[in-house]
């Protein structure tokens, strides 16, 4: 703190050199910080190690499905593996990477502020997490757990005889985390945006963070006293699910999808958000339609809490029920092709630049249509019935989710880079990164659509023998996207300290986040902005850099 | 038929093929909107890439003109605005159509169909002919036969899921789900278990047999798996009579419990309001918990059941009650399978 | 491109004005704000939370209303009523210790807080009793669970949501005495004033809310009636 003060003192130029990574040194100088961007990067380091230990349970479990006779692991191996691959990846690395990184760093900096509202919240949610890890930890270092990601009852309650119970306590913890980061940024873009930043003024990724905040607020709740539910069940064997006492297991299912359906909006608006302000960057070129965008966004939070049904076509719901969240399910698609075609046009007469960030653009709007289309297939409440619970459903949310929102946090993740680390990436390397991870992507999922119609189950340890020449396919594609994806690891730790240093503003980008230097001081701002025009002003800013040369 | 594509399965029921059209309906509006959108973005990126000609020559352009369209503002891109959107809704509008049409042929089994009961359990599937055959892991069917299959699980959710006939439904303890289909091809089909389950999921599979008609008769007369002494039903009396439920559920109605004659389908009169349609979650939960719903006019006297019936025996009760018949002129219950067959 | 502004809020200087003034804020105004919007935003949160198991409760009443109403003749809804009158003034005297902060009288604030802390401790005790009453009684769901009557099973079920919402709502009751104690150590303290009273505000309003949670509880178990 006392450092902060000293920097607000005197702007100048020699003082460009202090920023908030050199501004104090030390272990404790970070583990109670409570800057929003050495926050930013707490959750950085460890989401990182939570995506490589999910990334191992899913290298482990395509080289499982190598052969059709289930030989490299046993069963309960097996089923454990994509029980924690799920877990991890979901809860404790897809739900906070964007938000927690890159929204925690670029909010307050986005709007003018010095910090988010509550900074010593926005701490605590990190330990919160922390705390979740541990248990998380603790259950896979206790023998794992087996009930799938989603913990259906009365599997998880009667059944199984793993760490079910430290497992759902972990996730318990971690949308508490969740929780309290989205009412900070709820209240921090309510509260603290700079002077003439009006909310039609907002960058689009500012937006999207705050639809994600509202289900992350609305929705964690239900999940958290769903999963309480599911303990004093388990634990005490007291009776709410159990279908022995005249309960109801579905109803469970009601309750997880109620939060869990919105949550895949948590994990992908944020990266429609990035994707927003890339692609906008680099066609140097306003954004194609800034209203439709940021209604779309609000638009899929509040629809995306309607159709929780659709998970349900199966399980013995009504069929009036089920048609309902059918049609329901229709209509938040539209919203996600709108923001398709915003992007497709803002690339219309622009000038685009194929650097690092925008060849994620590309890939993200690629691979998100063919997600969101493919849901489609899954919402036809006659067709869900052969496609549920096959591959085709794995294929198609990892679309969504591996090659939506992950491609997009790589995207983002490289274009913030400069501002984050004050170093410059090595283009070369990332470009050839990008590709990896574009064709190992795509090697590795799209043959799960054709298994899925196939009718080959998910969660199949062994299966029938003519699934094995796609499975095949499918385990080469992951490990290509493997290589794509520990590349970025090795040369963005390298460029930290050896990559050239970077400019306040590499990209000549619009936002206030890039009129700070690079890596911005602890305060943000040296002066409060004020913003009198429009986000994405490109062609002025282009004019402006014309006179200039 | 021969098969359409290598990754499209058997077309072995009369959904089969109508799904299949619907899927390729489907492939073919999202092929189309994903190599679009794939071309659009590769053709703009290329074409207005910096320094490139197109892009330059734009450049120039913009100190002196704007071009309304290309930044989103005034008429013309509002029209493409509600282009865009009206578009992709009025496809999603029929999308959502053939889906819920297909949907309710799936869902709704003819009046016809004759009965089968299947139970779920870790990790095994156990199937009930109403002739009295039982079979595990292997369920044989006369082709052209509306099959009705009821379902029920003695521990998890499972679900059966017959890929050859596009057909699945989850199979949940404490209650029955219903499927139904009819066979339209011979031949050995997967049956697979398509709800997570535990250890051995991937071990509860088994076949579908399709049988000619013949076939399947001999297949019955010779027993299955199991021989049967008896149909499903006269196992059901038996247990009706072995447990004195024959003591209260006199056929006349003047017992101290109601009268099962022509019971399933109907909709009964609860007592304390209300009514309930008596159809086979109702008799289970009747069976099982007699207090959670007592028909007006009689008294919560029945025990319980609970933990005394195993899910096989709860099935023999049901085919028992099934063949009990409509009441005598009564409303005649709906969709009452064709238990009437003899061996 | 954006111009640059006035300069920032000078903090050395707006810290020597009031300790409690946070460096993200330019004004108190804009601090005390963007706090009550936190709070407001929170109990939207504990809706939710108490919401699922609301959802819950009403499927399974609408599945058993007669199981139930039977159940609930187990409860005391006389010790109810009387929690219920408890919890109502503990948020009258919540509402003067805020009036009293707003005054920037010291002393009163900390009566009715350690008042309010004596209600609400109060309606625990008497929880407590009730608890133990279910124990004794063999209503606590589980193995030891009995029940007269024909409607052993589906009681079993409004026992446990019986526990886990009253649970629920006294794990919100003393997480708010921990609060309120607090509040009542600082108030003593003199760190609140006419000016500056935000915490105890807040403090108010996650006690009103707790306590708004129990009027809904209230009749929901304890006073279903046959048929209802």
């Amino acid at each position: 703190m006392k450092s902060s003060h000293a920097l607000a003192e005197g702007p100048g130029p020699a003082e460009q050199e202090v920023n908030y990574l050199n501004a104090d040194y030390g272990i404790r100088s970070w583990l109670l910080t409570i800057d929003h961007k050495r926050i930013a990067i707490l959750y950085l380091v460890v989401i990182t190690v939570m995506f490589s230990v999910g990334g191992m349970f899913a290298a482990a479990l395509r080289i499982e499905l190598l052969t059709p006779r289930g030989d490299l692991v046993q069963a309960d191996t097996y089923n454990k593996l994509f029980t924690m691959h799920g877990v991890v990846m979901i809860f404790f690395f897809l739900i906070p990477s964007i938000p927690a990184v890159l929204g925690n760093f670029l909010v307050p900096l986005m709007i003018g502020a010095r910090d988010l509202a509550f900074p010593r919240i926005n701490l605590l949610s990190w330990y919160i997490y922390m705390l979740g890890a541990v248990f998380g930890t603790y259950a896979i270092i206790a023998g794992g757990v087996d009930t799938g990601w989603t913990f259906y009852t009365p599997y998880s309650t009667s059944a199984s005889q793993t760490q079910v119970i430290s497992t759902v306590f972990a996730a318990f913890i971690v949308g508490f985390s969740s929780i309290l980061t989205g009412l900070n940024f709820i209240v921090t873009t309510h509260k603290m945006r700079a002077p003439g930043l009006t909310w039609f003024r907002l960058p689009l990724f500012v937006w999207a963070i705050y639809a994600t905040s509202l289900i992350q607020m609305l929705a964690t709740p239900v999940l958290a006293i769903t999963l309480v539910l599911l303990l004093l069940e388990r634990g005490l064997h007291i009776g709410i699910f159990d279908p022995a006492l005249g309960g109801d297991p579905v109803l469970f299912q009601h309750l997880f999808w109620f939060y869990s359906h919105p949550a895949v909006y948590i994990m992908i608006l944020p990266g429609m958000g990035v994707v927003s302000e890339m692609v906008t960057c680099f066609s140097r070129k306003q954004i194609f339609g800034y209203h439709f965008i940021c209604f779309s966004s609000l638009g899929i939070a509040i629809i995306g809490f309607l159709v929780w049904g659709h998970h349900l076509f199966v399980s013995g719901q009504s069929v009036y029920a089920g048609i309902l969240f059918s049609l329901l399910s229709y209509l938040v698609a539209i919203p996600s092709a709108i923001k398709v075609f915003n992007w497709t046009a803002t690339l219309y007469k622009g000038r685009i630049s194929w650097q690092t960030p925008m060849i994620y653009v590309l890939g993200f709007i690629g691979l998100f249509t063919i997600g969101g289309l493919t849901g489609l297939f899954l919402a036809a409440i006659g067709l869900d019935v052969h496609l549920t619970d096959t591959y085709f459903v794995i294929a198609h949310f990892h679309y969504i989710m591996v090659g939506g929102a992950i491609m997009a946090y790589l995207g983002g993740l490289h274009f913030w880079w400069p501002k984050i680390t004050g170093r410059l990436y090595p283009e070369f390397w990332a470009k050839i990164a990008a590709a990896i991870v574009f064709i190992g992507f795509n090697l590795t999922f799209f043959p799960q659509f054709l298994l899925g119609y196939m009718g080959m189950p998910r969660r199949y340890h062994v299966y029938a023998p003519e699934f094995q020449v796609l499975n095949v396919m499918s385990t080469a594609g992951a490990s290509i996207l493997g290589v794509g994806y520990l590349l970025p690891i090795v040369y963005l730790i390298w460029s930290m300290r050896y990559g050239p240093k970077a400019s306040a503003n590499p990209w000549n980008a619009t936002g206030l986040e890039w009129q700070t230097p690079s890596p911005p001081p602890t305060h943000n701002f040296d002066r409060v902005p004020v913003v009198s025009q429009e986000a994405y002003d490109y062609e002025a800013m282009g004019r402006a850099l014309g006179r200039s040369h | 038929m021969e098969k359409l594509l290598f990754f499209v399965p058997d077309q072995a029921s009369s959904v089969a093929s109508s799904v299949d059209l619907f899927f390729f309906f489907m492939v073919a509006v999202s092929g189309f909107f994903s190599v679009l959108i794939a071309l659009l973005i590769l053709f703009f990126a290329i074409h207005y890439r910096e320094g490139g000609p197109a892009a330059e020559k734009l450049r120039a352009q913009r100190e002196e003109i704007e071009d309304p369209i290309a930044h989103g503002h005034g008429r013309g891109a509002m029209v493409l605005e509600i282009v865009w959107t009206v578009i992709p809704f009025g496809l999603a509008m029929v999308m959502f159509l053939w889906g819920t049409r297909l949907f309710f042929t799936l869902s709704r089994p003819p009046a016809d169909a004759m009965q089968i009961y299947a139970v779920g359990k870790q990790w095994m599937w156990k199937f009930q002919h109403p002739e009295g055959v039982r079979e595990i892991n292997a369920l044989h069917v006369p082709i052209g036969q509306n099959v009705r299959l009821t379902m029920s699980s003695e521990d998890v959710i499972h679900s059966f899921f017959v890929p050859a006939f596009r057909v699945k439904q989850d199979v949940v303890p404490g209650r029955f789900t219903q499927t139904w289909f009819r066979a339209t091809r011979t031949g050995t089909f997967h049956l697979f278990c398509a709800e997570y389950c535990g250890t051995q999921h991937s071990g509860m599979i088994g076949t579908v047999t399709v049988l000619e008609p013949d076939d399947y008769e001999a297949w019955l007369a010779g027993g299955g798996t199991v021989a049967p002494g008896q149909t499903l039903a006269q196992m059901g009396e038996r247990l009706f009579n072995e447990r004195a439920c024959n003591t209260c559920h006199l056929p006349s109605g003047e017992g101290r419990g109601p009268s099962l004659v022509g019971l399933l389908g109907s909709t009964v009169k609860l007592e304390g309001g209300g009514t309930a349609v008596a159809d086979e979650t109702y008799v289970r939960e009747s069976i099982l918990n007699p207090a959670a719903k007592i028909v007006a006019g009689f008294q919560p006297l029945m025990p319980t059941f609970q933990g005394q019936l195993s899910e096989e025996q709860i099935v023999e009760l049901l085919a028992y009650m099934r063949s009990l018949g409509p009441k005598q002129g009564g409303a005649t219950a709906a969709a009452l399978g064709s238990e009437g067959r003899k061996p | 491109m954006k111009r640059w502004g006035e300069p920032l809020a000078d903090h050395t200087e707006a810290h020597a004005l009031a300790s409690h003034h946070k460096h993200q804020f330019e004004t108190i105004e804009q601090q005390q704000e963007t706090s009550t919007l936190g709070m407001w935003a929170f109990l939207v949160t504990e809706v939710l939370f108490f919401g699922g198991l609301f959802c819950a409760y009403t499927v399974y009443r609408y599945l058993y209303p007669h199981a139930f109403a039977a159940a609930s003749h187990h409860l005391n809804y006389v010790i109810g009523a009387i929690n219920t009158a408890v919890l109502i003034g503990s948020s009258m005297t919540m509402a003067l210790a805020v009036r009293a902060a707003q005054l920037g009288n010291r002393r009163s604030q900390v009566v009715f807080l350690l008042l309010t802390i004596v209600l609400g401790s109060t309606f625990l005790g008497i929880k407590v009793v009730e608890y133990h009453d279910k124990f004794v009684h063999h209503l606590v769901p589980g193995p030891h669970f009995q029940f007269e009557g024909p409607y052993g099973r589906e009681a079993q079920i409004f026992y446990s949501l019986y526990f886990a919402m009253t649970g629920m709502h006294a794990v919100h009751m003393i997480i708010g005495i921990g609060m309120l104690a607090t509040l009542t150590v600082l108030a003593w303290r003199g760190r609140f004033s006419a000016e500056y009273f935000t915490p105890v505000e807040l403090g108010g309003l996650y006690w009103h809310f707790v306590d708004i949670v129990w009027i809904y509880l209230f009749p929901l178990l304890y006073l279903i009636r046959e048929g209802g």
